[in-house]
């Protein structure tokens, strides 16, 4: 499969030129990376885990600059749901590794109390509504948040921020939710990252290559699609919807194009996976690349990164420590939280 | 006979069923990469991988049915169902009795549940009682390998629509299977596990073990099992369960779903009305809590009828109450 044709950003709907990458501070810029690198940290500390016996996890390494350039560009009034991969999206909204982690093992100190598991983390507190494991669940759920916004039940300003994979968009819901959201005029951001695979099924298999960025767009939503590796431009793209969103009030659409470089589920040998695509997409490492692009701007000297992955590593191994030492729940708090 | 486990034994049958009969397709999220020695055998055209969307899955399976496929579609983990649930419920099992008979639907409509992968309430959910509770539809929830073959074989070769459970946690299990392609098990027959005279347990898919574990443990105390694995949860075999509750007098039924309106509901109920002057003890369910299923290891675990449990019961309508029974009890 031809990569490039992938890679190169998809026209944009609305032919508008976004705001230039450098509208992001320096310090910004440092923290996007540094947080690029606690996720990926953060997951493959999953990775180790698992294979000592831990439950497995849907890992979103290659997909970090999508998690921090749209969170980035959100802020404390909004609500977000997700997917089940949404580690980044945790990790980028401020959550602790160590109650991820402790979640994950099924721990007392886990956000849900071990309820979830990795696949269903929300978080009151980080305004993450949702992680919903059923494919297209947060889609479902995602208008009538944004209509309980849009009716004065959320903070003044606020918009509802959607994330979910190009597989959601095969699923019937994500045409309602859109149809929904744009005939009610309601504050949703809808964000695919379009990661090229559908567990096992790579997504050509399922559909028309540009099909995601053309059904949005038919269903009337300012739509962008964006290069999902390169996080200051999925930041511009994001704080531009998100901005436009907060005036107008009606949906927008961004797609991120980007690849799911581990497995679907850890543990996945990735026997199924084209073997040239995949280190086509390793080369185009987010993280990699936006370190190469700061040491080249002299934003970062080689001694700054390495003090950078130093307190990265020191957090995720904090965080795992803190996870393993949290009790177990009780078995007999199983009906705990069932009702009301 | 061979040995192997309830994850070959389901390939198996998919593979001799489609070589059977030319009619029979496979497809589902991921089936042709997951089955890729049948795509080799059988063609693009028979083993297809679907856009990740239940509803049409489903209701292409209804419609190919309809139209002279035996489509068995896999729909994975059974929390997905739901999305598929008017394909199922309102197309293949209605449109036989709707069109006065004129449409047969024939096809299998495959799903896993239940505990063992620790990963929570979207994965994990029994819901086979919801689709025994639909009108046209059958309902298989096998234990073994041989059934798991032999059913999945039958149900193929079934005129009906069937929802064909798959219990996660039995995936690895092994076992002898007698592997001879015209080896069928029909829908709707139990089978007796273990031959026992003082209570009756009937159970299916992996809290069959539990039994079975129970009435071993059980044997120590003088105390004689019967453990009936329905297999079939529609069309039920009412009389092996009767005849083994009219012999013992008590009944247990064990099952991981939850308890209100579940199927141990309708054994009970079975046992009420048809072998009432037979029961000497009011009939006892462990069933799983009204909970959505934890992902925490020992939460998931805690939400399963165990051994220990079933055990506690059984003395308990043998032997009369004590107090290690109440405190086991109490969990479920
Ligand atoms: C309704 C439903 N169907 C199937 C699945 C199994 N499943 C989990 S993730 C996944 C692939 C999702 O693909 P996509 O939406 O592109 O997200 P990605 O996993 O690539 O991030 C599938 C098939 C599910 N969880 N929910």
């Amino acid at each position: 499969m031809n990569v490039s044709e992938h890679t190169e950003p998809v026209a944009d709907h609305h032919g508008v030129p976004g705001p230039t990458h450098e509208s992001a501070t320096p310090e910004a810029r440092l923290s996007s990376l540094e947080t690029m690198m606690l996720i990926r940290a953060y997951e493959e500390q999953l990775v180790e885990l698992q294979r000592g016996g831990a439950p497995g996890t849907c890992t979103s390494v290659g997909q970090e600059a999508c998690a921090v350039g749209v969170i980035g560009a959100l802020d404390e009034r909004d609500r977000i749901l997700t997917n089940h991969r949404s580690a980044g999206h945790l990790i980028a909204r401020g959550a602790d590794p160590g109650r991820m982690m402790a979640e994950v093992l099924g721990r007392t100190d886990g956000y849900c109390g071990g309820r979830s598991g990795s696949l269903h983390i929300a978080s009151r507190e980080l305004g993450v509504v949702l992680t919903s494991t059923i494919v297209g669940g947060e889609l479902s759920m995602a208008p009538g948040m944004a209509l309980a916004q849009k009716m004065g039940r959320g903070e003044p300003g606020g918009i509802v921020a959607v994330f979910f994979g190009d597989g959601a968009a095969c699923e019937g819901i994500f045409h309602e939710s859109l149809n929904l959201a744009v005939q009610w005029q309601l504050p949703l951001l809808f964000v695919c990252e379009n990661n090229q695979w559908q567990a096992f099924v790579h997504r050509l298999e399922t559909m028309p290559d540009r099909a995601i960025a053309d059904w949005a767009h038919s269903h009337g939503l300012p739509t962008r699609s964006v290069d999902g590796n390169a996080v200051e431009e999925v930041y511009a793209a994001a704080a531009r919807a998100v901005a436009e969103i907060r005036v107008t009030g009606s949906p927008q659409f961004l797609e991120l194009v980007t690849y799911r470089q581990r497995g679907h589920f850890e543990p996945d040998d990735q026997s199924y996976v084209d073997p040239d695509e995949l280190v086509a997409w390793r080369r185009r490492d987010p993280i990699q690349g936006y370190r190469e692009h700061l040491l080249e701007s002299g934003l970062i000297d080689p001694e700054g990164l390495a003090a950078m992955e130093r307190r990265v590593r020191e957090r995720i191994e904090a965080a795992a420590a803190f996870a393993q030492a949290s009790a177990w729940p009780a078995p007999d708090r199983l009906t705990d939280h069932v009702y009301a | 006979m061979t040995r192997m486990t309830v994850e070959q034994a389901i390939h198996q049958a998919l593979r001799e069923e489609m070589e059977h009969d030319p009619r029979v397709i496979l497809m589902g999220e991921g089936v042709a990469t997951k089955h890729r020695d049948l795509v080799e055998d059988f063609g693009a055209e028979r083993v297809r991988n679907t856009p990740l969307a239940e509803a049409i899955m489903a209701g292409t399976a209804v419609g190919a049915a309809a139209g002279g496929l035996r489509p068995v579609v896999d729909l994975l983990f059974a929390p997905f169902l739901p999305y598929s649930m008017d394909a199922l419920v309102n197309s293949a099992g209605k449109l036989r009795y709707i069109s006065g008979g004129q449409f047969s639907f024939p096809m299998v409509a495959m799903a896993m549940t239940g505990a063992g992968w620790a990963v929570g309430a979207q994965h994990n959910h029994n819901l086979e009682a919801m689709f025994v509770h639909a009108p046209g539809l059958k309902v298989l929830m096998p234990s073994t390998p041989a059934d798991f073959r032999g059913l999945l074989k039958a149900a193929i070769r079934d005129e009906n629509p069937v929802l064909f459970f798959i219990d996660l946690g039995l995936l690895h299990q092994e076992g002898e299977v007698e592997a001879r392609a015209d080896e069928l098990i029909p829908l709707g027959q139990a089978a007796v596990r273990r031959e026992g005279t003082h209570v009756t347990m009937v159970s299916y898919a992996k809290t069959v073990g539990a039994c079975l574990q129970a009435a071993e443990q059980l044997e120590a105390r003088q105390i004689s099992a019967e453990v009936i694995d329905l297999r079939s949860l529609k069309p039920l075999d009412e009389e092996t369960v009767l005849a083994s509750v009219r012999r013992t007098g008590r009944l247990i039924v064990v099952h991981e779903a939850s308890g209100l309106c579940g199927v141990a509901a309708e054994i009970a109920a079975l046992a009420a009305t048809k072998a009432f002057d037979a029961l000497r003890a009011p009939v006892v369910r462990l069933t799983g809590p009204d909970a959505p299923a934890a992902s925490s290891w020992v939460l998931e675990q805690a939400g399963v009828p165990q051994a220990e449990a079933v055990v506690a019961a059984a003395v308990e309508l043998v032997l009369g109450t004590s107090e290690h029974t109440r405190a086991v009890m109490a969990h479920y």
